[in-house]
């Protein structure tokens, strides 16, 4: 591939550079007289040059497996083309890897052998005349194009339309991938809610899983009651806000408007640095130093509190969130335009007041955004639960006892080897298109909400 | 009595309100004031011209110490609102800011109700005791300002869905409720079209009965209108200050001269 690829590199240069001298040559230099620029033409001349022999190798690639196939059996013994599925499958599979030279799940017989040596003649003659031909319809396609160079062919546009296209085949592929995401968490979840009720799901104040994992339970004995892991998120994400709000805005509001040109310099990059802390190294903080911190302090004050508690990881996690509310939330106060600041003061407003009544007001709708992506963040986090809050789905809004979330069962169903169809597993894909939805609720809120904002000073 | 009485009864007329002396400012390194003298006058509506850059907006924020709230800006000299130097130390730059109000070339109305922009100075001040009261301020001072018509039917609208020309005298207007001796007026029509220019005009002539009003313009026109003094500036400094009808007919200075016919600026 390595060869080709390369070829087909050089072939479009030097398609570049002779479209370029084509098209000096064909208006004798006066490039005034030329639709588009000189170098135009030599991007259009590449393009002839390299999209057909393109289109050549990948419908080789397409193709190639069905050659092989039919390949494999054609000529064979009857008593391999008879074989059952799995068997046939297994042959071809070992025949493929014996042409590759690799170990066979069985000594090779005779057929074997033979089915080998065609893929081989397949794949020989794959190389060589697909090279051949790509190179061929390369140069076809190099001569052609430069052959119809005329000072009014429209080459920058015919190249920006490729251009565009090229663009748009990009951002498809992102779309693409986020509805197969969807897709497949939306059927999973489907497969979970023909074994478990949807109310059941919702509704249920039991989490259990575990109980399923026998073959003769599934979907009947195990308890698939989500609400108490919803809580448990609900629970840590209302402690991790606690913390992040209140500080981040704080924050942000010296940031923006009391610190010194130089404090702020150097305090807003520290406070990213936040942002850039693995979440795993916040987790073992959480769960060696905040966690038996707030043990002892729970029973210097005679509360039982359990060694992993809601409350260590909210607290964290709410440390980690507050450079996202400081940082978003700074933007959006400094949006607030100086001439609002600079009116509210000259009425004879004081700078607490200023900010206070006119400032925040005015920013309100894009700091409520700020939180709103917060708060996903934090419903979203895993790490730091996972090591400090522990596992137990505890229906509880005590801050110091065991709480589990979403994220994290999702996790504990997964690691493991359960059947993939069984009930456990399923559940994991219920519970991530329910904290899909969520999330996606809370963001497109926090986006209408900063549009709105946006608008306002335009 | 009588010659008692006629320099007296002259003072109240044109008591000086404003006395500025030897006033030097700087914004780091760079001078934009250098050594200004000027009386501003009471009742009177004084215009500051003079080309771009030439400090007219930097003197006239530092009549109610705006240039405070600027980093790296310094003032020297005296400046002194009936008597009282403005840098004394016993000086609130906060109350001096409720005294000397300030319009600005941009209208510049807070994201809230008609109603809550011009309630806004009255309560900060705690000038009124009740919602009652404070209707009554934000009704007069629209009035004065020659809104209350126009808006009496949308006080609850926000304040920037007024169109331009309404915006800006609900500034003034928000100005006026706080009951200021004097107002500042930045270039308060540069954004407003010739009818929305005429009413605001209209309305410096009223309020001046009440108020000292100082409004820096490029446009001579404007100047000649609506003002009693003028104070022409060049490179920092004061050229020459007078009567209005003086200096734009005859004035003193070669350099005024060639700025009010266009020569120059
Ligand atoms: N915040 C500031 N920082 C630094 N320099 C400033 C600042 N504000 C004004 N200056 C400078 O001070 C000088 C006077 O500016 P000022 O704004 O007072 O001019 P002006 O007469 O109002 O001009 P214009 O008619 O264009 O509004 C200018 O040279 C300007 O560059
Ligand atoms: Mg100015």
């Amino acid at each position: 591939m390595l060869p080709l690829t390369l070829a087909l590199l050089l072939l479009s240069t030097a398609a570049f550079v002779l479209g370029r001298r084509r098209a000096f040559a064909v208006v004798e230099g006066e490039t005034r007289l030329l639709h588009s620029q000189p170098g135009s033409y030599g991007q259009w001349v590449a393009l002839w040059c390299a999209l057909p022999s393109l289109a050549v190798v990948v419908a080789w690639w397409l193709l190639e497996p069905a050659l092989i196939e039919w390949q494999t059996f054609a000529g064979a013994p009857a008593e391999v083309v008879e074989l059952p599925p799995e068997r046939r499958e297994l042959f071809a599979r070992d025949a493929l890897a014996l042409s590759a030279g690799e170990v066979t799940s069985s000594e090779p017989g005779p057929a074997l052998r033979a089915a080998a040596g065609r893929i081989q003649r397949v794949e020989g003659l794959g190389q060589l005349s697909v090279g051949g031909l790509a190179a061929a319809v390369a140069l076809m396609g190099l001569g052609w194009a430069r052959g119809r160079i005329r000072p009014q062919l429209r080459a920058r546009n015919h190249v920006e339309a490729v251009a565009r296209t090229a663009l748009a085949a990009s951002s498809l592929v992102a779309i693409l991938a986020t509805v197969g995401i969807v897709l497949s968490l939306v059927f999973e979840a489907a497969r979970f809610f023909a074994l478990v009720p949807l109310g059941d799901f919702l509704f249920g104040l039991e989490w259990s899983p575990q109980t399923a994992i026998r073959a003769d339970q599934v979907g009947s004995s195990g308890a698939f009651g989500a609400a108490p892991v919803f809580a448990g998120t609900l629970l840590i994400t209302a402690l991790a806000m606690a913390v992040a709000v209140p500080v981040g805005l704080l924050a942000a509001i010296f940031l923006s408007d009391y610190a010194t040109p130089l404090t702020r310099a150097w305090v807003k990059p520290l406070l990213e640095i936040l942002a850039g802390i693995p979440t795993v190294v916040y987790g073992f903080f959480a769960a060696l130093s905040v966690g038996p911190l707030v043990r002892q302090l729970g029973e210097r004050l005679g509360w039982e509190v359990s060694s992993e508690s809601a409350l260590a990881a909210g607290l964290v996690m709410g440390v980690m969130i507050i450079p996202f509310v400081s940082s978003l939330s700074d933007d959006v106060i400094n949006a607030v335009p100086r001439s609002l600041r600079e009116g509210s003061l000259g009425l004879g407003a004081t700078k607490s007041e200023t900010i206070r009544r006119v400032v925040l007001p005015a920013a309100l709708p894009g700091i409520v955004g700020a939180v709103l992506l917060a708060i996903s963040r934090a419903i979203g986090e895993t790490m730091i639960v996972v090591m400090a809050a522990g596992l137990a789905a505890n229906l509880s809004a005590n801050p110091f006892e065991a709480v589990t979330t979403v994220t994290v069962q999702i996790v504990t169903l997964l690691v493991g080897d359960q059947e993939f169809d069984s009930a456990k597993t399923l559940a994991a894909f219920a519970l991530g298109l329910a904290l899909f939805l969520v999330t996606l609720g809370l963001n497109v809120v926090a986006l209408v909400v900063v549009r709105r904002y946006r608008e306002q000073y335009d | 009595m009588t010659t008692i009485s006629r320099p007296a009864e002259r003072s109240q007329l044109y008591l000086t309100k404003i006395t500025t002396r030897d006033l030097n400012v700087w914004y780091g390194e760079k001078q934009a004031l250098f050594s200004v003298n000027l009386d501003i006058e009471r009742n009177r509506v004084t215009s500051l011209i003079g080309p771009s850059g030439c400090g007219k907006s930097t003197y006239l924020r530092c009549l109610n110490r705006m240039n405070d709230v600027i980093e790296g800006c310094r003032v020297e000299g005296k400046i002194a609102l009936d008597g009282d130097d403005v840098h004394g130390e016993d000086v609130d730059p906060v109350q001096l800011r409720a005294r000397v109000g300030m319009v600005f070339q941009k209208p510049n109305p807070f994201p809230k109700s008609v109603w809550e922009n011009v309630a806004y100075g009255p309560r900060i001040h705690g000038l009124a005791t009740g919602r009652a009261e404070l209707d009554e301020i934000v009704t007069t001072s629209l009035e004065r300002a020659g809104l209350f018509a126009e808006v009496k039917d949308r006080l609850d609208d926000p304040g920037t869905g007024l169109s331009g020309g309404q915006q800006q005298r609900l500034c003034i207007a928000r100005a006026i409720a706080v009951q200021p001796d004097v107002i500042l007026m930045d270039e308060p029509c540069s954004a407003l079209d010739p009818i929305a220019t005429a009413r605001i005009e209209e309305l410096m002539e009223e309020l001046r009965a009440r108020y000292t009003i100082v409004i820096v313009t490029h446009s001579m026109q404007q100047a000649a209108r609506v003002s009693q003094r003028t104070a022409f500036f060049h490179l920092g400094a004061v050229v020459e200050e007078g009567e209005t009808g003086k200096l734009f007919t005859d004035p003193r200075e070669e350099r005024t001269r060639d700025y009010i016919t266009g020569r120059f600026g």
